[in-house]
This record gives C-alpha cells, structure tokens and sequence, in this order.
C-alpha cells in the first residue's frame, strides 16, 4: 500500500509486524485519543535499607540476569563523549547474549565500535532517532538481520507507552547520583544537563541501572531520576570524555554560509507576523540554525520584545537570552553545553522536561504544541517541503530525526534553514531520498539562494513580501539549483528494507531500502 | 564590495549571495605568481557559468607592466563583466595605454566602449599626486579606490592600524572623485576578527565622503552595510525634506525650515542622496 | 594541441579538482583515473565533462589522473584547460614553468 506521500509502504515488515502507512500530520491525533493499547510499567518491591550499590557494571549487569532476545535502552545525553553504551553491550557479548535490540535514543559517532557487536549477531535490530558514522553505513549497507527503526523524540516516548519498544533492561548515565540511584545531569566532572531522554526508560524498564562516576551523599539533587525507579547503582571511574560530553560553549558558526542564511532566516522571521510579544522559540543547534538565534537576539533588543519560553535542545546562545531578560524561561529536554548544565542547575526558570512533556504527540497536550517559531535544519528538501534529516548522499544513515517532525509540526512558523547546494550536492530537489518531516509541516524554506513558501501558506507569503522580502517558487529555486550542480544521479538501492522511518504517530512515512556499494 | 580570490572555486561560486552590493573577482594580489594563469581561466570559466544576478561583477586584473596583465584583460574583457579594476596606476600615459588596449581588445570582438566600466586604484604617492588627471581622463572611469596597504607600503609607512599616515591620500582621493563625480571606495580593513575596528573605520570614511568600502571576508558585509545604509531616523528625517521642498517647489520657496532648520537646496541634495541609499524612490512619497 | 610534458592544476580543496595530465605515445588513445567524492552522483558527468573537453582540444592520446572534491563544471573544465595549456607549454602570462 502507499501512504499519503506516495511512498509504498509494506503490509507486514519480518522483524517488525504490521506497518501502518502514514496518513497526514495530524489525521491519527484529531481522534483525541490513541488507539493502540498502552503496556503497564513494572511494579517493584525493595526491602528497607538493602543496597543497590555494585561495584562494577559488569557485576550490576549480571545481577538483572540479561537473556538473549532482550533489550537493552540507553540516552544519548552524552552525545560525542560517551562510553557507557559500549562498554555495556561489550560486557553482554562478553556474557555471551545475542539477538540483543538496541533501544538508545540516538546513537553518535561515539558509538562506531559497536560495530563487531551489530557483525556478529550480538544486536539484531536497533530503535533509535538517529544513527551516524560506521554504524549508519553498515546498516544502511544491511549489515543487522532485522530492520531499523528511526523514531523522532516524542515517538520514542509513544513507542515506549506501547511496548514497541518494550525495555527489558535501561542503563542510565548520570553525572551525579546516590547510593539509591537518585541522579542528575546537572552537576559533576561528566555534567551534561537535562535527562530528558532518559526518565521514561526508568518508569517502563524492567530492570534499571544507573551509572555514575560521581556518588554524592543521600539524597542526589536534583533528583532527574528517581529512586523508586532504580533497581542497581553503579560508581565507575569514568561515564564517557568530559570536552566531547559538554565541548565548552556552543560556539556560533564563522562560516559565512551558514551566518548568511542565518541573517536572511532572522529577517524572514521578523516579517513573518510570528515574532510577536510572548512568542516562544526553539533553534537547533546545527551551525546555521543556531546562529539564528544570534540575529533573533539582536532584533529583540532592537524592537522591544520579550519572548514567553525557549525550548527544546537547549544552548548557550538560549541561557543568554534567558540572562538578559528576552525569554522568562527554559524548557530544556537536553542541554547542549557546559554553561546550559550550570544553568539548569541554578536557575529556577530553567526547568528539566522529560521527553514526553516535550513531545509525545499521545497525551494533553505536549509543550511543541506551544511553540510559536522553530528553526530546524535539513540534509535534503524536495519540491513538497518534504524533509530529509536522516539519509546522506551516499545513501548511508548519517543523520537524526530528533525533534524535527514533533517541533515542526507544533510551531505556528517551521523555518528550515540549509545551503541551496553543498559542494556540488543538490540539497534543494525533486525528490529526497527518505522523507523524515513531511512537507504540510514546514512553512518556510531560506537558502543562500532564495526564500521560498508553502503555498499552504499564503498569508505568510504575503507578509514576507510587504516586508520587503523577495519569495521564490520552490521549483524555480530547485531548477536553479540543478541548473548548477547538473543533475544528480539517484542513490542505488536494492528492493531489500533495511529500515523504516516512524513517523511521530507511530505510523510509517518512509522505508530505506539497502544501498548498492 | 567583497573581494574573492580568483583561484578558489569554492568563494568564486557562491560569491554574490552574501548580500555585498558587488564583487571583485581578484586575479592580482590574491592569486600566487605560479597560478595566474590557473585562476584567469578559472574566472573567464565562472563568469561564463554562475549567474551573479543582483551583485555588480568587477575583476581585478594585473597591472599591464607586469608579465600577467596583458593576458587577464586579452581573457577578460571579451566575457565585459560589469567593470575591470585596474591597480597601482599612477600616470595619465599609463591609463591612456591601458584603456587604448582595452579598446583595441573590444574593436577585436566587436564589442562596444561603453559597456564595461574601469575602475582605477590608486595604491603608491605618485598616483595620489595624478589622482584627478587620472579620474577624468575617460567616461569609462566610473569609480576610484585607495589601495591602503600598497600605499602604506610606496610611502614606507611603519605599520600601524590608525590610517594616519594614509589620510591625506584618502582625502586627496574623495576630493579628486567628487570634483568628477563618480563613486569612491575606501580600502580593505584587514583584521577580519576586530568587528568594532571594521566599524569606526567605516563610519570615519562614510563622514569623509566615500561611497563604500572594499572588504576581505563576507562577515564583513553585515558591518558595512549598516554603516552605510541610512538609518530609520535618517530616512524619516529626510523625507520630511524632500516632502516639504515638493510643496513649497509648487508655490515657488526655495529656502524654507522644517523643524526648525533651515532647508534650502544642498541639503535637499543630501536628503535625496539619503533616500537614493535607502532604495526610496521620491514619488513613493 | 600537443602535449609535451606533464603538468597539473587545481588542488585537493572543497569544491575544487586536482588533474594531472601526462603525454603518451599517438595512438595509445585516453586514460582517465577518477576519483571523486561524488563519485555515484556526478562520476559518469565528470568522465563525459572530460571527454567532451579533449574532443574540443583535438586530444586524443593522454594519461589523465583525477581527484574530484566536488567541482562544478566550470571548475572542472578550467582545471583541465590550465593543465592541457601547461603540459602543451603554450599558458601565457605565469611564472609556471
């Protein structure tokens, strides 16, 4: 069958079950309710004042007698710097366990030596939101027997209600935690800032480690985990490279590309009618997005305008905001730099949300639909607004869906900002390779080489022209594109699909078929 | 006015999209002596692909007495972009010998003489002297330049970042442009890091009277352009002007006030200068 | 043109092509080595690109070896023109030899 997108989507995938085809942003939440039937968490019970403590990870392993065929979740929230994830699934081969499904809520070029473990059937399958380096080229090569699935960060959160993703042991990075498995991010050698990701492994996992390099006194606070969640702690010398972890500050990009199309998308935003009094604002933290917010900031000061809340994957750039008075306060699901840790330990308008508060499309009400304007960036976009975050031009997996399609499809204005072309790779195209966000979703695209509309939205078009704003037809700007780089020839696949790209709503918007090498 | 080397593909690409009101495609100081000939055919190469619509196109080519010139115009000027730069003209003669083979260039491909603009740069003390023999030699000529590094170099100036040593020049060389009415460019402000040094020396040279500034790197533009770009007060202020003068035109008042201030027709000029900056067409009013 | 010597232009930078170019014996016809990082997308473009230039300069012996970073096309034909120009001895107004 095809989904609304036009992209065929398997009846039954082996390794997954039944595929829903995507049908339109918001046709599953309209009912008001989620059909699927939710799992129950776990119920535990401790004796008063026995130990969680262990004194290796090894040995906390072993305790939650691992099997194979299990799961095994674990955050991202140390990014390039982690360790935790390797070491651990290094210690269940070691156990001898196979046929593991890797549930981390992305993976980073951090994880590369996991590569023997996905080879030698070690893990069979991965849910994540992204995958990059080795591992997104092996699979996207076919190296794991069973499909991969990629989720955005509100649909890692619904997969979880629904026991798609049905933990059977979560290892839990922390900064700082006590005796009890109390843990935080925010303070620490490892600091690392909001454990968004996290605490919906410790309410549904079966079995919950957490691992720390940095036992502090009862009780650990804050408390972003908490101890009635935890059933083993571990102290180990290290969690992971503290300069990868929290690489210092965010640095605004110097590249002249990047802060060109960063100025233009801050002139379309403050034509756009959106940048109003009390306007929440989320940027991502790639090098043209981020440096957005340097030029939103300026426009701020220059008009008088104070925005309501900054969200999401927090940065520097958004402390400061917060500092000087633009913005009353953060929602921070994850927190991208040493400073941001410090704040969100400090500032009591700072404030940690767990992903499901941020984005799982499946409750009352989830803070993305508050946002007003999100700056999102793109490896690919095709004449529909369709996006693609998550494939490179080789076909390989180098990319992460994130907060891309909960985000964009809150904000009242999407602003997807990226190079017309890179080196001499069309970005701005016919058809992208695999669809992430689709095109309903995203209102305004700004290159270097032109602005362009969805024509769903006429108003916004117009408003950018009486600013003063040149708009360009997306297919002229694609014409142009090609007219420069010359046309590209499509990336080879075979019929075989090796993954699938979740939509937030749990179903299917697009499928990745095997590269041909 | 962004200079971009002429042997790298990757800026001569993307040139005209970072918002410079024009560009210098550089085969002369930026271009090592071994890849002159590597660079000319990369430019006549990207001139005749990219479009740079929107931004004015001017290369910079050697000056004639060195072994390269003569070839960068034979290879430029049959592709006309909007203006050649010529550097470190000092002499009448020289200018007279170098549009005289521009010329003969053009007869050959039957192109016309009054296409493609020249702009002269004037970088040592002897071209300061002739500045203005120089500037009105040719209609051709439509803008002038300080080259503030080589002059620095030709006067033996010990290195310092305050333009002292080359104010005179600057001035000599705004009085020359003006006394032929066309446009004048400040040099290069090198320190590409220092943005609030870029910014004093743009407002030092826009009081001085020149009509833009050659810069190095595209962060530089955002700097320069507000500089020189009037602002909403001074937009507001000088419609006011013109506003008044329309009105009091019609009833045949040629000096009047307005808030205060005496008008009369200088500084209608200079408010009808203000709004030709601001892309305000009098009518709009 | 003929080529008398071997000779090269461009560099290894982003969006720029590196080709040597080397004289062989008549009749031996063209070799081209290329290597690019766009290789699935463009590689057939950048062969025919090359191709179409040599026809152009009536070359038909030639050893060429190239690295492709991306280059558009005019890039792509201006490197290999300042090379043909080189290995024929016939660049003007360079201090290459």
């Amino acid at each position: 069958m095809k989904n609304i997108l036009n992209i065929e989507i398997p009846d039954n995938l082996n390794g997954i079950g039944s595929l829903e085809p995507f049908q339109g942003a918001f046709t599953k939440l309209k009912k008001g309710w989620m059909e699927e039937k939710t799992v129950p968490p776990p119920n535990k019970a401790k004796m008063p004042h026995s130990s969680k403590l262990c004194k290796t990870l090894r040995e906390a392993i072993e305790k939650t007698k691992p099997y194979s065929g299990m799961t095994v979740s674990f955050h991202h929230h140390l990014r390039g710097g982690d360790d935790i994830v390797v070491n651990s699934i290094r210690i269940l081969a070691e156990l001898g366990i196979k046929d593991i499904t890797l549930a981390s809520s992305s993976l980073t070029s951090a994880h590369d030596a996991l590569l023997p473990f996905f080879k030698d059937g070690t893990i069979t399958q991965v849910f994540s939101s992204g995958i990059r380096g080795e591992l997104g080229k092996a699979i996207a090569q076919g190296v794991l027997p069973k499909p991969f699935v990629i989720h955005s960060h509100g649909g890692r959160v619904r997969c979880v209600h629904t026991g798609k993703i049905k933990i059977d042991l979560a290892i839990i990075a922390a900064s700082a935690a006590d005796e009890e498995g109390n843990a935080t991010g925010t303070h620490g050698k490892s600091a690392f800032g909001s454990m968004g990701y996290a605490t919906i492994d410790s309410w549904y996992a079966k079995q919950v480690v957490v691992v720390t390099d940095n036992i502090v006194d009862y009780p650990c606070v804050p408390q972003s985990i908490t101890q009635n969640y935890i059933d083993y702690v571990v102290e180990v010398n290290s969690i992971g490279d503290p300069t990868k972890i929290a690489g210092g500050s965010t640095r605004i990009t110097k590249a002249p590309m990047d802060l060109q199309i960063a100025r233009l998308a801050a002139n379309v935003i403050e034509k756009s009618g959106e940048l109003k009094e009390g306007f929440s604002f989320q940027v991502g933290a790639g090098g043209a997005s981020l440096a957005v917010a340097k030029y939103i900031r300026k426009i701020m000061k220059k008009t008088n305008t104070k925005g309501s809340f900054v969200l999401g994957g927090v940065t520097s750039v958004g402390v400061d905001m917060l500092n000087e008075g633009l913005f009353s306060s953060i929602f921070d699901v994850q927190s991208f730099d040493a400073e941001v840790s410090s704040s969100l330990m400090k500032n009591p308008y700072h404030i940690e949300i767990p992903a499901g508060v941020y984005a799982n499309p499946f409750n009352c009400g989830c803070m993305t639909n508050k946002l007003d304007i999100v700056v999102l960036g793109a490896l690919e976009i095709d004449t529909d607004f369709n996006v693609n975050v998550i494939t490179g031009s080789e076909g390989y997996v180098r990319g992460a869906s994130g907060g891309h399609s909960d985000t964009a499809s809150g904000a009242n204005l999407t602003v997807v900002v990226c190079p017309s072309f890179r080196g001499r790779i069309p970005i701005v195209k016919e058809k992208v390779h695999t669809i992430v966000t689709p095109g309903e979703s995203i209102d305004v695209l700004v290159t270097e080489r032109g602005i362009c509309v969805n024509p769903n939205r006429p108003e916004l078009k117009q408003n950018l022209i009486d600013g003063g704003i040149e708009v360009k037809d997306i297919h002229d700007l694609a014409k142009e594109v090609e007219g420069i780089t010359g046309k590209a020839k499509p990336i080879e696949t075979t019929d075989r699909i090796v993954g699938i790209v979740e939509y937030r709503d749990g179903t299917v918007i697009d499928v990745i078929r095997q590269v041909v090498e | 006015m962004l200079y971009i080397p002429g042997n790298n593909p990757a800026m001569l690409q993307q040139g005209s999209v970072y918002g410079a009101d024009g560009i210098l495609l550089d085969l002369e100081d930026a271009v090592a002596l071994n890849q002159k000939d590597s660079a000319r055919i990369l430019v006549s190469h990207m001139l005749q692909y990219i479009s740079y619509e929107g931004c004015e196109v001017t290369v910079r080519v050697n000056h004639i007495d060195t072994p390269f010139g003569l070839e960068d115009l034979q290879q430029i000027v049959p592709l006309q972009p909007n203006a050649l730069r010529l550097p470190k003209v000092e002499t009448v003669e020289e200018i007279t010998r170098i549009i005289k083979v521009i010329e003969e260039i053009e007869d050959k491909h039957g192109l016309p003489h009054d296409k493609m603009k020249v702009h002269v740069m004037i970088e040592t003390a002897l071209g300061v002297q002739n500045v203005y023999e120089i500037a009105q030699y040719s209609d051709r000529i439509d803008a002038i330049s300080i080259g503030g590094q080589d002059l620095a170099a030709d006067m033996q100036l010990v290195k310092s970042t305050d333009g002292i040593g080359i104010d005179y020049a600057r001035k000599q060389i705004v009085m020359a442009a003006k006394a032929c009415k066309i446009d004048v460019f400040d040099t290069v402000y090198v320190d590409t890091e220092n943005e609030e040094g870029l910014r004093e020396e743009a407002e030092y040279i826009k009081k001085l009277g020149f009509t833009g500034k050659a810069i190095i790197n595209p962060r530089q533009i955002e700097i320069v352009n507000e500089v020189f770009t009037p602002t909403d007060l001074e937009i507001r202020k000088a419609a006011k002007i013109v506003k008044a003068f329309e009105r009091n035109k019609a009833e045949g008042i040629g000096v009047f006030a307005v808030d205060g201030k005496m008008v009369d027709a200088p500084v209608v000029q200079r408010a009808l200068r203000v709004l030709e900056m601001a892309d305000i067409e009098v009518s709009e009013l | 043109m003929v080529l008398k010597v071997k000779a090269q232009a461009g560099s290894f930078e982003s969006s720029d092509i590196l080709i040597m170019v080397e004289p062989v014996a008549k009749g031996t016809g063209r070799t081209i080595e290329l290597k690019s990082i766009v290789m699935q997308q463009f590689g057939d473009d950048v062969l025919q690109q090359i191709n179409r230039d040599l026809d152009h300069y009536n070359i038909d012996d030639i050893r060429i070896i190239v690295n492709d970073k991306g280059a558009l096309p005019p890039t792509i034909s201006a490197r290999l023109e300042t090379a043909l120009k080189r290995s024929a001895q016939v660049q003007a107004g360079t201090l290459t030899k």
